[in-house]
This record gives C-alpha cells, structure tokens and sequence, in this order.
C-alpha cells in the first residue's frame, strides 16, 4: 500500500506542470476515479480544508490522501512522492544552468524571460481577482496588502498575520451571512 | 550555521505560504534576496521562471533550486524538506482531526482576511519582479507580447516562456 501511495504521487508530481489547480483533476483521477481510496465529496472535502491551510495545495493533498488511506506513515510517504520527482529534476536544471549561466546564448534568453514571469503573474492575478469577486472591502483589503508591503516595505508575512487577525475579529458576520 | 539559518527562512516562508506559489514569490524576494541577500535578483527570477516551467508547485521548486544554490544538494534538500514541513504537520493534524475542522468557524473568519490579502501579496510578486526585470523599452514590449498571449490567445503559461526566451534572443542577440 505504501508502495503504491508513493508511486501515485511520483506519477503526479512527476507529470504535473504549473502545479496547485492544474494537479487537481490529475489528483483526482488518480485518486477517486482509479484508485477509489477517496469517495468524490471527500475529496472536495479534503481540498475545501488543505486549501485553508498554508503551503502548496498538492503536496497537502497528497498528505491528506496518505492519511486516509494509510495513517502517518501513508501521509509521509504520499508527500515525498509528490515532492521526489521535482527535486530531481531542479537538482539536474540547478546543476547544468549553474554550468551555462555565462553562456552567452542563454542570457539573452533569460533577458526575454524575466520580463515574461512579470506578466504571467499579472496574469494569474486577474483571473484570481475575477473569481474573488470585486467587493469593495476585499479591494480595499489587497490593496492595503501591496501598499503595506511595496510602501512600508513590511514582511509579507507580518501582513498575513494582520490581515488574518483583522478577519478573525472583523469579518465574521459575513461568513455567517454568507 | 548558514545551514541552520537557511532552514530556519524556509520554515518560515513554507508556515506562511498561503495561496499558492506566485505568492509565496513575495515572501521569497523578502527573505532571501532583501534581507539576506542569499541570490542575486535575476537570479531570483531566473529561479522563479524556471520553476514555473518544471513539474512541482513553484513553492517546493524554488526552494529545491535556491538552496541548491547555496549550498548544493544539502542545500536543497534541506530548504525542501523546510518549505513543507509546517505546511505537512498542519495537514496531518487537520486529516487526524478532520470531522472537527471541517465545522470550524475561526478557520473561516481568519481566512475571510487573508484570502483577499493573499492578492496583495501576488501584486507585491508582479511590482518587484517587474522592477528587476524590467530594464529597458525591450523588456517592456516582451511583457505585453506575453501577456496578451496569455491573456487574449489562450497561449499556455509555459509555452510562452519558451517563446519569450525566444524574443530575447531576437531583441538582445540582433538589436
């Protein structure tokens, strides 16, 4: 069973690019569809949750899956398959960029893609932005976000727990309402 | 003792890493080029290019590439294994206690702040990259070429970099 947890993760993080939503129907596939380890509802359960929680959505996922179906040591096993096969392959990338990084040909391509990861980040910001919803206190809250970072040059992190703090106290009746 | 600070930074960035790999990139761009001044800026985002392209989340990758590059591969996987461990204990005492948390309310409240804050952070991402990569009218015309790709041609997020790879070669090889 171990063995198995661990092969269905490393087939995941080994094939999925672009990582978070884009795992998410492959994980499901796998998972409840294939392996019916997980019924359909605790599988949108177990995302509704570890989506809640910090760090990257398949690797808590994978951890969740690993739990259910095999306690702890399912959990330990399903992450580090999902985490083994990118490691490797940044080790290998890290390794030969790190050799050609002097490369002329290689830094003219990097001065084109730099400017791109900008504009792909904008763009994810939209469709994110798109599917928040366009509530005046919400704007009000990411842009206080940014001003706080870019401005006062405060740590991201310092950020999250204000804002957390602010939700906790502030912001409860529109979950109830909701 | 670099060792022990550097796992010490990715604890850190991987216990407040919510909403995905763009904005876990502020928190990266904090620690380890502002403060500690680890990596260059076009190395970080080099780094967050290259993770983007690679199979993994970006969280776990540029963590991989950064601690590989400071220290090779203990390095690596010591800011792995840092950047989900936290994330990791969470998720295994949220499975223990599933049906508990499932109806937890404060999760919810808490998270009624931070989900909107988590833009800000991805806009804090986009502001400091666009600042380091941005370096002349050059690299300007090849964002807005990337991003009406993606935006407006459907074009995938990777493909585009290859292609703006591509434009740099053109723009910066024969201009």
């Amino acid at each position: 069973m171990l063995f198995k947890l661990f092969l269905t993760f490393f087939k995941i993080g080994a094939f999925t690019i672009g990582g978070g939503y884009a795992m998410l129907p492959v994980i499901q596939k796998e998972v409840v569809d294939k392996k019916n380890w997980l019924t359909t509802e605790e599988f949108l359960d177990s995302i509704a949750v570890t989506n809640s929680l910090p760090g990257p959505l398949a690797t808590n996922c994978a951890t969740f899956v690993g739990y259910k179906t095999a306690g702890v040591l399912g959990a330990l096993t399903s992450i580090l398959g999902a985490i083994t096969p990118s490691f490797f392959i940044i080790l290998l990338i890290a390794a030969i960029f790190t050799s050609f990084a002097d490369n002329y040909i290689v830094q003219l391509a990097f001065s084109g893609i730099r400017p791109a990861v900008a504009a792909l980040i904008l763009f994810s910001l939209v469709k994110l932005v798109k599917s928040v919803g366009i509530k005046w206190i919400n704007t009000f809250i990411s842009i206080t976000a940014l001003g706080l970072i870019l401005i006062l040059n405060l740590h991201p992190a310092f950020v999250i727990i204000i804002f957390g703090t602010v939700g906790f106290f502030f912001m409860r009746s529109e979950v109830e309402s909701k | 003792m670099i060792i022990f600070k550097l796992f010490l930074t990715f604890l850190r960035i991987g216990a407040f890493s919510f909403g995905g790999g763009y904005a876990v990139l502020s928190l990266l761009q904090k620690e380890v080029v502002e403060s500690a001044n680890w990596i260059s800026p076009e190395d970080y985002v080099n780094i967050a290019a290259i993770s983007e392209m690679t199979p993994g989340p970006i969280a776990v990758n540029s963590s991989t590439f950064v601690g590989f590059k400071l220290s090779s591969f203990w390095g690596a996987a010591l800011c792995t294994i840092g950047v989900i461990l936290i994330p990791f204990l969470l998720t295994l005492l949220v499975s223990v206690y599933f049906q508990k948390f499932k109806h937890l309310k404060q999760i919810s409240w808490v998270l009624k702040g931070v989900r909107p804050a988590v833009l800000g952070l991805i806009g804090a991402a986009c502001f400091g990259i666009a600042r380091i990569s941005f370096e002349d009218y050059k690299s300007v015309i090849i964002a807005i070429i990337v991003f009406a790709s993606v935006y407006r041609f459907k074009i995938s997020p990777i493909l585009a970099i290859l292609g703006s790879g591509i434009l740099g070669i053109i723009f910066y090889g024969l201009f």
